[in-house]
């Protein structure tokens, strides 16, 4: 009898959680599937035909905002690498006893509102804002300068969005480095930069990875920062994804360009994984 | 070349200019961090007449005394109140079960139910939301209270499962062995020693699932029908201007976030050294 307990006890604890996942995050990845390839209107229903033609409609239809938003966040994650890499490494390396200080700094963003803090930079970034207004006084910018409604202003708040995405798990990966690993390297005679490049860079590329997943993906399918501080110039598929669901009601080719979304993310994150993985391994290899 | 001595204990990287250099860089990047926020307290307190608050205009606490003075805001704020405590005390709930299940026990489908959550983890919030919406179509279910708090769970009860995970992982069985070989049986010995031992992972599980759900914007934007957040009031008041009180708020919150932060910080540390 307690064996038999022993041995349901995992399904049981397992099942409310999991089947909550399964209806309501898996199943509706279906149901989008299918209702991208249904026809039909919001007042009269919708019926399974398998159109996919919507699918080639809604992709060739907003090409430009599908390629842009993987741009964008392509940018947004080299930018973020750049940025995060020499803060990680620092706090990591020299933080001392205040390592969990600044890490908190780093996450203080979260303890705004993701709506709030894009907002807040809307203000600063305004036309007669804060930071433009007294430099236009100042006769250091041309009246007509600005920076909300350009590629500047949305990359800009994706950057900072997604920054501590970046920054933790790099960190992550260069806490872990062992240091008398580093120390040996500098023992055979390896520069600062050479242990650097061919000791500790390599150990942090799984943080680095981490990151990019963590950072690419919410970036490329944000509408956030496009809608408050981009323009019509900057319109990236989330907005259009949005659009069409809440205001035009445009549901199969909505679903359509959600699914295509998901689906280049997906492959997009394997593919690197895959050239990351093997590049990886071929590193280690060959030291 | 001069080499310089350095305790055997210490990290031997030698230290450069470029060490200044990046403690230096640190700091700008979180003054950077926090411009935005300074800016939102700051204009909490700006005494604006017009319809936006985006010049200042001297400093007031009236927004502070007339915190509630914009009903819609209030009632927005108690329904992201209301989402964020009973989804995290139901993904608490959903989510303790789950961790415990993966740290304590190997079983047929664990593997699984770890790629699911860590595909729920990285999904794209957009297709989430958006496909929740067409489940919530296709069954002929209108969005709101119900389906809102539905999608809060779901995003949430991942997060949960991993801290709770995470704790089982490394819990110390010998002290449960003990409490065995002293006659309790397992049912006392899981609720008077695995559970309390459990407790803060699980509490810190369901704040982090009630920050989740007060901060989340886009899949609530797709699952909430009519219902009013605060983070979807603030979105749709932008292009008519927020009144300060939304600052005052976002000021609140931010408070109450980094106090709880700090004490929990504070209050786990001696344990943390035991180890």
């Amino acid at each position: 009898m307690n064996r038999v307990k022993r041995t349901l006890a995992p399904y049981l604890l397992v099942l409310p959680g999991g089947l909550w996942l399964l209806l309501f995050f898996v199943v509706p990845m279906a149901t989008m599937l299918s209702l991208s390839l249904q026809e039909g209107d919001i007042v009269n229903g919708y019926v399974f035909t398998g159109h996919w033609q919507t699918y080639v409609e809604a992709i060739s239809g907003y090409q430009t905002q599908l390629i842009r938003s993987l741009v964008y966040g392509a940018i947004t994650s080299l930018i973020l690498i750049v940025l995060s890499f020499p803060v990680a490494y620092w706090i990591a390396f020299y933080g001392g006893k205040k390592k969990t200080i600044y890490l908190f700094l780093i996450l203080l963003p979260f303890f705004v509102s993701f709506v709030l803090r894009t907002i807040s930079w809307r203000m600063i970034l305004t036309d007669d804002g804060v930071l433009l207004h007294p430099l236009k006084e100042a006769g250091l910018l041309s009246a007509g300068f600005h920076i909300l409604g350009t590629p500047v202003a949305v990359i800009g708040g994706l950057v900072y969005n997604f920054l501590p995405f970046m920054v933790l798990p790099i960190y992550v990966a260069l806490e872990r480095i062992d240091p008398r690993i580093v120390e040996a390297a500098r023992d055979l005679y390896a520069s600062p930069a050479t242990a650097f490049r061919r000791v500790i860079f390599p150990l942090a590329l799984p943080g680095v990875f981490a990151g990019v997943l963590m950072t690419f993906v919410p970036a490329s399918s944000d509408y956030v920062n496009s809608e408050l501080l981009g323009g019509t110039e900057t319109t990236m598929i989330g907005q259009v994804v949005q659009s069409k669901f809440l205001t035009s009601s445009d549901y199969p080719s909505a679903s359509a360009l959600a699914f295509t979304l998901m689906a280049v993310l997906l492959i997009g994150v394997f593919a690197y994984a895959r050239a990351l993985g093997t590049e990886d391994v071929m590193k280690v290899a060959a030291r | 070349m001069t080499q310089t001595l350095v305790k055997p204990d210490k990290v031997r990287i030698r230290k450069a200019g470029g060490v200044r250099v990046m403690y230096v860089y640190t700091w700008v990047l979180i003054a950077w961090l926090v411009l935005p926020i300074a800016v939102m307290i700051l204009f909490g307190f700006n005494d604006t007449t017009g319809r936006y608050n985006q010049t200042w205009q001297g400093f007031t606490l009236e927004h502070y005394r007339e915190l509630f003075a914009v009903p819609d805001l209030t009632d927005a704020l108690i329904a992201s109140l209301i989402v964020a405590v009973v989804s995290s005390l139901v993904s608490g709930a959903l989510g303790t079960g789950i961790g415990y299940a993966l740290g304590r026990y190997r079983f047929r489908g664990a593997g699984a139910t770890n790629l699911v959550m860590f595909a729920a983890i990285s999904s794209p919030e957009l297709v989430m939301g958006a496909s929740l919406l067409t489940l919530f179509v296709s069954m002929g279910v209108g969005p709101g209270w119900m389906t809102l708090i539905i999608a809060h769970v779901m995003f949430s009860i991942s997060f949960v499962a991993t801290v709770v995970r995470a704790r089982v992982i490394t819990l110390d069985r010998s002290i449960e062995e003990a409490a065995a070989d002293l006659g309790a049986t397992a049912w006392t010995t899981f609720w008077k020693v695995t559970f309390p031992i459990l407790l803060p992972a699980i509490f810190s599980g369901v704040m982090l699932a009630f920050a989740l759900s007060i901060d989340d914007f886009v899949i609530t934007n797709f699952t909430a029908g009519n219902v009013q957040t605060f983070p979807l009031w603030i979105w749709g008041s932008t292009r008519v201007g927020l009144p300060p009180q939304v600052n005052v708020m976002g000021t609140l919150i931010f408070a109450v976030g980094v106090l709880i932060a700090v004490v929990a910080n504070l209050r786990s540390r001696p344990r943390k050294t035991q180890d």
